[in-house]
């Protein structure tokens, strides 16, 4: 699977990350929205991550909370700006140790035939500048892909 | 300036993309390359150096630019941590699917 699907829009602030998915478009919605579902792969495997709150209507408040192998505690909130079932999923983001810098997640549900779904995930931010303060702010480091070509990221620092 | 504000305009872009090209190259020959003035093109270099995108050295009355393979490399990193987050969250769910799809079918076996 091609996983370099990664396009950045500076001029919405916004990110873009996509992949197919082997399974039925009411399911991977349900994955999405349901309180036991979603924090399992929300969250990264190291921090424990469980919802403290997911009110699934428009103007709904979600909270959720990850705990550290050391008890620190990191929490996240939102709101949910568009709820339509099984095709599309928006809510707000705010990681509560920097409020008011708040963006928004958008999922589309793609049904593909076979039985699959695709997810287009969009992260859009209020600010150029809180664009960069997440991408440059280490929350997600890890796992080195192999990526090295100058040509294929500039393709992805389109403006 | 910092890097990702220096690569919003797409004349800068098209800038490291020369020098990516080429190595390196005088200002005069960068400027060769747009339909804008050389002081325009100048401009952008400045904007490029001061992001630490591009390094400039003198030589005799020229000056020349080359890439910053430090600043490619930061880019690289920034770049990575986007996919990282996404690609982990969906790895994880692609699990939790076929899990779930399995559980649905022994449900249905029964």
């Amino acid at each position: 699977m091609n996983k370099n699907n990664l396009v950045v829009d500076r001029s919405a602030r916004s990110y873009t990350m996509s992949r197919v998915f082997s399974a039925p478009r009411e399911l991977v919605w349900k994955a999405s929205t349901d309180p036991e579902l979603m924090p399992k792969w929300w969250g990264p495997s190291y921090l424990t991550t469980v919802v403290d709150k997911m009110d699934l209507k428009v103007g709904g408040v979600w909270r959720m909370i990850q705990t550290d192998s050391q008890g620190n505690v990191y929490a996240f909130n939102g709101i949910y700006k568009e709820i339509d079932p099984p095709s599309r999923l928006s809510m707000t983001f705010e990681f509560e140790p920097m409020a008011g810098h708040i963006s928004t997640e958008t999922l589309v549900f793609e049904e593909l035939p076979g039985g699959r779904t695709k997810i287009i995930a969009t992260t859009t931010f209020n600010t150029l500048e809180d664009l960069e303060g997440m991408l440059q702010s280490g929350m997600e480091s890890g796992a080195v892909e192999s990526w090295d070509r100058l040509e294929e990221l500039l393709e992805t620092v389109k403006a | 300036m910092d890097v990702f504000s220096a690569l919003a305009d797409p004349t800068r872009r098209k800038i490291i993309e020369l020098l990516a090209d080429s190595g390196q190259l005088p200002a005069a020959e960068i400027a060769a390359h747009f339909p804008v003035s050389a002081p325009a093109i100048s401009q952008h270099l400045k904007v490029l150096q001061e992001a630490g995108l591009v390094s400039v050295e003198r030589r005799a009355q020229q000056r020349i630019y080359s890439l910053d393979p430090q600043a490619m490399l930061e880019m690289e990193d920034w770049s990575r941590r986007l996919r990282h987050l996404w690609n982990r969250r969906f790895d994880a769910l692609e699990i939790l699917l076929e899990q779930e799809m399995r559980k649905e079918q022994q449900h249905e076996q029964e």
